[in-house]
C-alpha cells in the first residue's frame, strides 16, 4: 500500500473545498453549465442517462481495505447500493446527486480516495499491473513509477488542458497485464546491461473509432529521465495535437500522421532541452516513494500447506483454485483473482455489502488489501496458501466464487446504452445472455482462455477492438445492430480484431458467438490451442463461413 | 460544441424537449407551462421545427433547472398517450433494461 502524505492529504482535502463552492454556485445559478462542465468533469462527475456518473480514480489498481469501505459507504449513502469498476482501475456510481457530490468526495478524501485524473482532457489515472509486487518474475514494483507520474502530473497545469484525454499505463512483467500497447503512452520496465531500472516507450496506442496499436519511439529511458521524457513527448503533443477536430485530437493520430520516426525526432528535439532540467529524478525522490509503499510482513509457510491438500479433495474448491489462484512471488502466498462476472451479472458490478465483506476478507486474508484489475476483476494479492480454502467459502457465500476467470463468461462489458449518454446499443444485456449461453464450467473450460469485449459504441470502452471475440454495437435504421470482430487481444502480443462479416441484430449476437466457439472447437489442431491461436492460424474465414453460412 | 440552439433540427413527427433536472439529474421533460416534470405524459408536444425550435430555446434559458435539453422523438398514441420514439427514450423513461444488483 501507498501512504499518503501531507501534502497529499492537503491537496485532497482543498480540491473538496474547491468542488463543494463550485457546485453550490452552480446549484445557485452563478455558474452556468457550460461554465461548470469542466469543473466538474475535472472531479470526475458526468452526465449520463438517468443522472450523474461518478468516476472515483483507484491509482494503479491499488486499494486499502478502508478505502473498500469508503466505496462501499458512498455507494450505500449517496448511490444505489454498488459501483461498478472499469477497464482504467476506476469505480464508477451511476446514480449519484449533484447536491451530494461534495459530500461524498469529502468521506472518501476522509481515506485518501479522489477523483482527480478521472475525466476531462487531462492526464488520467495512471494504471498498472494488478499483481504488481506481487508477480513472480517480475523485475521490480511498477507502482513506484506509477505513483511518481501521479504525482507529478496531478493538477500539473501543461497537462491539465491538453488536446484530448491522455492514458499512461505501467507494466514490469512479460505478460502484460495493464494493456500498455493500447495506451497514450505504455511503459515497460526493464534493466539495462548495466542493471539499471529504465523503461522501453510506446506511444499512440488507443482504441476508440481509430484503433492503433503503440509504437516503440525508444527502447531505453532511464529511470531518472522518465518524467522528461513522458513531458517531452506531452509537449510535442500539446504544441501539434489537433485541438480542431474532437475524432483527430488524440496523440495516436499525430503519430500517425507524422509518422513514428519524425515524431520521435520532435520529442527528441524537445527532450535534449529538458532532460537535464529539475525533471531529472534523482535516486531520493525514487527511494522515497518506494520508503512510502508498504509490503506485507511475509511469514515463512509452505508451499502446500495440510490445509491445502486436504481442500483439493473437494471438486469445487478446486476448479475456483485451478481457476482464480496464480502463483505469488512467495511460495507460501498465492494472488487470488475475485470474478466479478457471475453468471447473468453485469460484468465490473460489485454491491456495497459485497465491497464491505471483502475488505473484511482482505483484512483477514491479504494484509488489508486489495487490487483492481482492467479486465473489471478484483485481487486479493496476499493470500497465505493455508487460508485458500476458507477464503473460498467466504466468497462462494458472497458470490465471489465463480471459477470463469479468463474463460468466455469473464467478460469486459462497457455500461452502454441502458447508462451511457454516448452509446448507441446496449452492452450489459448481451453480456448477460452469452453468461447464460456459456454457464456450464465444464464447456467454459474445454474452450479455455478466451476473452470477449463488449462496446455499445464507437469509443469502445469495452476494449471491443482487443476482444479475442470483440462486440460492437452500433444504430442502424433505429436498431441496435452488432459488429463481431476475432482475433484482437491487448497484452505483449497486441493486435486489432477483424471483422468477420455485416452487423447481426441483438437477439442474434449470442447465437453468433456460439457459432463462432463451436468452429474454434472444430478447427483447433489440439485443446490447448487456443482461440486466438487458431484465429491466427487460420484466419477469419473459416469462422465467417460458419457463422454467415444460414445467415 | 455545437449550441442546441445552432443545431439544424429536423422534426419528422411529435417530438419534445428533454433533458436532466441540475441538481440530481433526473430525466425531466418540458411542459408546456414553462416547466419541467419527470413524466413523460406532461411534456410539452412539438410538431414542426419552428415550434421545437421555440420549446429547446426556452428550455436552454432555464440553465439552473435542468441541463442538456434537446429534442426527443416520441410516439403519440390513439388515446393521446405520449410514448418514447425511440430505445434510447424509452431506457431514459423507464430506466435500466437489466436487473439492478440491489
Amino acid at each position: 500500500m501507498y501512504a499518503y502524505d501531507e501534502i497529499d492529504r492537503t491537496l485532497v482535502n482543498e480540491r473538496v473545498s474547491e468542488f463543494r463552492d463550485q457546485v453550490k454556485r452552480r446549484l445557485s445559478g452563478e455558474l452556468t453549465e457550460d461554465e461548470f462542465k469542466m469543473l466538474r468533469l475535472q472531479n470526475g462527475v458526468y452526465l449520463q442517462l438517468h443522472a450523474y456518473m461518478f468516476r472515483v480514480a483507484i491509482p494503479y489498481g491499488t486499494l486499502a481495505s478502508n478505502q473498500l469501505r469508503a466505496l462501499a459507504h458512498v455507494a450505500r449513502k449517496y448511490d444505489r447500493g454498488y459501483g461498478h469498476f472499469t477497464t482504467r482501475q476506476n469505480i464508477q456510481f451511476n446514480w449519484i446527486k449533484l447536491s451530494d457530490l461534495p459530500d461524498a468526495l469529502a468521506d472518501l478524501a476522509e481515506v485518501g480516495i479522489h477523483a482527480m485524473q478521472t475525466s476531462g482532457n487531462n492526464m488520467r489515472n495512471v494504471t498498472s499491473d494488478q499483481w504488481a509486487g506481487v508477480a513472480p518474475g517480475e523485475i521490480e514494483d511498477p507502482r513506484i513509477w506509477s505513483e511518481l507520474i501521479r504525482q507529478h502530473t496531478t493538477l500539473h497545469p501543461e497537462f491539465s488542458f491538453l488536446p484530448r484525454k491522455f492514458k499512461i499505463a505501467i507494466t514490469a512483467s512479460d505478460h502484460d497485464r495493464a494493456a500498455i500497447k493500447v495506451h497514450d503512452i505504455g511503459l515497460r520496465l526493464i534493466k539495462n546491461e548495466k542493471g539499471e531500472t529504465g523503461f522501453e516507450v510506446l506511444v499512440g496506442g488507443g482504441l476508440g473509432r481509430t484503433p492503433f496499436i503503440g509504437k516503440t519511439i525508444k527502447h531505453f529511458v532511464h529511470g531518472r529521465d522518465l518524467l522528461s521524457y513522458i513531458e517531452a513527448i506531452l509537449r510535442v503533443y500539446n504544441q501539434y495535437g489537433r485541438r480542431d477536430n474532437i475524432y483527430k485530437a488524440r496523440i495516436k493520430i499525430l503519430v500517425h500522421e507524422l509518422g513514428i520516426e519524425k515524431f520521435s525526432r520532435e520529442v527528441e528535439d524537445e527532450w535534449q532541452h529538458i532532460r537535464n532540467s529539475s525533471l531529472q529524478i534523482d535516486d531520493e525522490v525514487i527511494e522515497d516513494i518506494r520508503s512510502r509503499f508498504i509490503y506485507p510482513a511475509y511469514e515463512k509457510l509452505p508451499h502446500m500447506p495440510d490445509e491445502l491438500r486436504q481442500a483439493a479433495a473437494d471438486p469445487d474448491f478446486e476448479a475456483w483454485r485451478k481457476n482464480s489462484v496464480a502463483a505469488h512471488k512467495n511460495p507460501g502466498y498465492s494472488i487470488v483473482t475475485i470474478s466479478l462476472k457471475p453468471i447473468g451479472a453485469p460484468p465490473g458490478d460489485a454491491t456495497a455489502e459485497q465491497m464491505d465483506a471483502l475488505a473484511d476478507l482482505a483484512d483477514k486474508y491479504s494484509f488489508g488489501e486489495i487490487r483492481v484489475g482492467h479486465e473489471q476483476n478484483l485481487a486479493l494479492p496476499h493470500v497465505a496458501k493455508r487460508d485458500l480454502p476458507a477464503l473460498w467459502k467466504a466468497l462462494d457465500k458472497l458470490g465471489l466464487a465463480t471459477p470463469n476467470v479468463n474463460l468466455i463468461t469473464d467478460i469486459i462489458a462497457c455500461p452502454g446504452l441502458d447508462y451511457c449518454s454516448l452509446a448507441n446499443a446496449r452492452s450489459i444485456p448481451i453480456a448477460q445472455e452469452l453468461t447464460r449461453r456459456f454457464a456450464n464450467h465444464e464447456l467454459a473450460n474445454l474452450i479455455g482462455r478466451l476473452h470477449i469485449n463488449i462496446s455499445g459504441c464507437i469509443n469502445a470502452c469495452g476494449h471491443h477492438h482487443v476482444g479475442h471475440i470483440g462486440i460492437l454495437g452500433v444504430e442502424k435504421n433505429g436498431e441496435e445492430v452488432y459488429q463481431i470482430t476475432i482475433g484482437g487481444r491487448a497484452d505483449e502480443g497486441a493486435a486489432l480484431g477483424n471483422l468477420i462479416g455485416p452487423g447481426v441484430k441483438f437477439d442474434e449476437v449470442a447465437d453468433v458467438v456460439e457459432d463462432i466457439v463451436e468452429a474454434y472447437l472444430a478447427l483447433r489442431e489440439r485443446p490447448e490451442e487456443l482461440f486466438i491461436d487458431t484465429v491466427k492460424r487460420l484466419g477469419v474465414e473459416p469462422f465467417k463461413e460458419r457463422v454467415y453460412a444460414t445467415r | 460544441m455545437t449550441s442546441p440552439l445552432q443545431q439544424k433540427l429536423k422534426i419528422t413527427g411529435p417530438s419534445v424537449v428533454t433533458a436532466n433536472r441540475t441538481w440530481d439529474g433526473v430525466v425531466v421533460y418540458r411542459t408546456a407551462a414553462r416547466g419541467w416534470s419527470v413524466e413523460l405524459t406532461d411534456a410539452a408536444i412539438v410538431r414542426n421545427s419552428d415550434d421545437a425550435k421555440a420549446l429547446l430555446a426556452e428550455a436552454v434559458a432555464d440553465d439552473v433547472g435542468a441541463i442538456g435539453p434537446y429534442i426527443a422523438p416520441v410516439q403519440v398514441d390513439e388515446a393521446g398517450k405520449i410514448l418514447p420514439g425511440n430505445l434510447r427514450e424509452q431506457i431514459r423513461r423507464d430506466g435500466v433494461t437489466i436487473g439492478l444488483p440491489v
